[in-house]
């Protein structure tokens, strides 16, 4: 089956010829019209439209982002807050980025609709601090809307006042899952939050309710209050509903971006046909669907796939249809949508050291677990590719990660243990015979770390 | 600490954005940084006391987080993204030619104080890998040959300000 054709509903105006990041430029594309048609609702009746929808976070987690609005405490007296997470870490993501420097109009757009829809009075925008220009686009944009009334005080003429702040991150990876974004917003080390008690939607920014939502997501809200749940909610497939923006790296011809229906493409329809396939005279080794620390693909394996009539069907990797559902089926993640994919020229244990170094740099060091066990999977796979390894490491490996996962304050621990766990058990002769096969210096796509 | 009156007039406005004053901690480490070139004994004890915070509680920020750096570094900054993706496609490579052609030791400075190049992670633009941040800009697709054609740029603009 040939691939579908690209659906461009967030990214409609990225590497438009023309499309400039500014007000008027929006504006002359329809800008903030859906916002003032959402600001004359009901905030009820917008936030049944996004359950309707069946919007999915596209932050990393998946999770619903009707519920999570529906979990806010809304009886505590306290200010309600919204923050955008726009730190985009996870390696292998960069979708995000091109949202905020080509049109960050449509993020603030969004933003605002979530914050009429909760009744937010103050809202930010946590950006990495590797976007020095992405923070001034959004400053200058968060300028130009507060001029127009579109932000701050009487919005649209309403009695409704709330104001919006971009606040930069400092580099560390940490900052992005939700509770450490938190505790950095406040000023403090990003140390993530024990849950419970610590759910953003009860006890978050300065112990108040707080929805943390990724860009990409809060882009889907625009586009949700503009067509209805209903209808967005027939884009896609039934429960991975809307678009999903594919970020493609690694060994492809034509790595990037591509916005498809969630669903509606599969791995080798986006990797052979729309990514133009592997390298001249490479074969296609293994991929990485959802973010460095989903579970890693081995080209060859198949699983048994519910099917959505209830019969199974045995789907190799080229066939898994990239969704939510199917990938967790296949035992990985959609993740945030960064699919990293490695020909045969890669040894595995090369690109997993190369994986345990991030972690090992990013843990926060607040669990023993993850604080050491990510140290000790770099230091091990560290070793392995500069020449001491043993036929046992895979095996020794895998044990470290095994103590990890559950064993954490925050879903990092899981972050940091599934590449080994995956790459040890899919790969497992690589890492056994890594010690005889290697006599030469490593591989030049992942040399030394 | 001798902070320009335009970096004044800015701490002053970021601090209205929270409610809580310790909020703005990580923006006037930024504010700061960029002042100065870096976060300086003096410096920490100046934004405690500005945020009416002890200076640990600003000092174990500057320990922790990445982008902040407790010495001067050279005028160019160089950073080269380290992670998977563009590891596949040869950052590694990419890295050693920058410190080889401006006679950089890895994760240092050159000894005319001009460059510092260092390894950093994901830099969210693994499409376009190798990856590398020179200042605060963004240069995609940097094989060995734009590698060097770069490091040419800063020799150049190096001895346009340093005339021999
Ligand atoms: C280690 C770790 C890193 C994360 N990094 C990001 C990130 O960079 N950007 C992001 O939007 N979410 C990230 N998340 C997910 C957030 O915790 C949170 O689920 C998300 O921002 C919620 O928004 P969404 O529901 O719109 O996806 C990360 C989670 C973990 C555990
Ligand atoms: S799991 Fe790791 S990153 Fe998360 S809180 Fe614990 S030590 Fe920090
Ligand atoms: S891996 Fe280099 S930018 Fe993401």
């Amino acid at each position: 089956m040939p691939a579908p054709v690209q659906r461009r509903l967030i990214f409609a105006h990225i590497d438009e010829p023309g499309y400039t990041p500014d007000l008027a430029c929006y504006r002359r594309h329809g800008g903030y019209e859906v916002m003032k048609r959402a600001f004359a609702r009901p905030p009820a009746e917008l936030i049944d439209e996004v359950k309707k929808s069946g919007l999915r976070g596209r932050g990393g987690a998946g999770f619903s982002c009707g519920l999570k609005w529906t979990l806010v405490d809304r009886k505590s007296g306290k200010p309600i807050y919204l923050v955008v997470n726009a730190d985009e870490s996870e390696p292998g993501t960069f979708k995000d980025r091109y949202i905020i420097h080509q049109d960050p109009h449509q993020l603030i757009e969004g933003a605002m609709i979530t914050c009429w829809a909760n009744n937010v009075q103050q809202a930010y925008i946590y950006i990495r601090g590797e976007f020095p220009h992405g923070a001034r686009i959004l400053e200058k944009a968060i300028a130009e809307a507060r001029a127009a009334n579109l932000v701050g005080k009487n919005i649209l003429g309403t009695a409704y006042s709330c104001d919006l702040f971009v606040h930069r991150g400092a580099g560390a990876y940490i900052c992005g899952e939700e509770t450490g974004l938190i505790e950095s917003l406040e000023g403090k080390r990003p140390y993530p939050r024990i849950k419970p008690p610590y759910f953003p939607a009860v006890l978050g920014l300065y112990q108040c309710p707080t929805i943390v939502n990724n860009v990409e997501t809060l882009c889907h809200v625009k586009h949700i209050a503009d067509l209805g749940g209903d209808a967005y909610a027939r884009i896609g497939t039934p429960n991975n509903t809307g678009t999903r923006i594919y970020c493609v790296s690694g060994h492809v011809q034509r790595p990037g971006y591509y916005e498809f229906e969630c669903g509606k493409i599969t791995m080798g329809q986006l990797l052979h046909e729309v990514c133009g396939g592997p390298l001249p005279g490479r074969k296609f080794k293994a991929v990485i669907p959802g973010g460095s620390s989903a579970k890693v693909l081995r080209f060859g394996e198949k699983f048994n796939i519910k099917q959505k009539d209830g019969s199974m069907s045995e789907l190799g990797v080229e066939d898994l249809p990239l969704d939510f559902d199917t990938l967790a089926a296949a035992g990985t993640m959609g993740g945030s949508g960064g699919i990293i994919v490695m020909d045969d020229s890669v040894n595995m244990v090369e690109a997993l050291a190369n994986l345990n170094a991030f972690y090992a740099h990013e843990s926060c060091g607040q669990c023993t677990p993850c604080r050491e066990g990510s140290l000790w999977m770099k230091k091990i796979s560290a070793r392995m590719v500069h020449g001491g390894a043993r036929p046992q490491d895979g095996e020794l490996l895998k044990n470290v990660a095994d103590q990890i996962a559950g064993r954490t304050i925050c879903a990092f621990g899981e972050a940091c243990a599934w590449p080994t766990q995956s790459f040890v058990q899919k790969f497992g002769d690589e890492f056994a015979g890594y010690s005889a096969a290697k006599k030469e210096p490593p591989a030049e796509s992942v040399p030394l770390i | 600490m001798n902070l320009k009156p335009a970096t004044l007039r800015q701490i002053d406005e970021v601090i209205t954005h929270y409610p809580v004053k310790r909020s703005a901690a990580l923006p006037l480490l930024h504010l700061v940084q960029e002042d100065q070139g870096y976060i300086s004994r003096e410096a920490i004890e100046w934004i405690a006391a500005k945020l009416e915070l002890q200076p640990i509680n600003i000092y174990e920020l500057v320990t922790f987080y990445p982008m902040f750096r407790q010495h001067p570094i050279g005028r160019r900054h160089i950073r080269v993204c380290r992670t998977l993706s563009c590891a596949l496609t040869g950052g590694y490579h990419v890295c050693a030619r920058f410190q080889q052609e401006l006679s950089c030791p890895p994760g240092g400075t050159s000894a005319d104080g001009e460059v510092t190049i260092e390894f950093v992670e994901c830099l969210a633009s693994c499409g376009t890998g190798p990856v590398v941040m020179i200042d605060d800009d963004l240069h995609e697709k940097v094989d060995l040959t734009k590698a060097t054609q770069l490091s040419q740029q800063i020799k150049a603009a190096a001895k346009t300000r340093n005339p021999p």
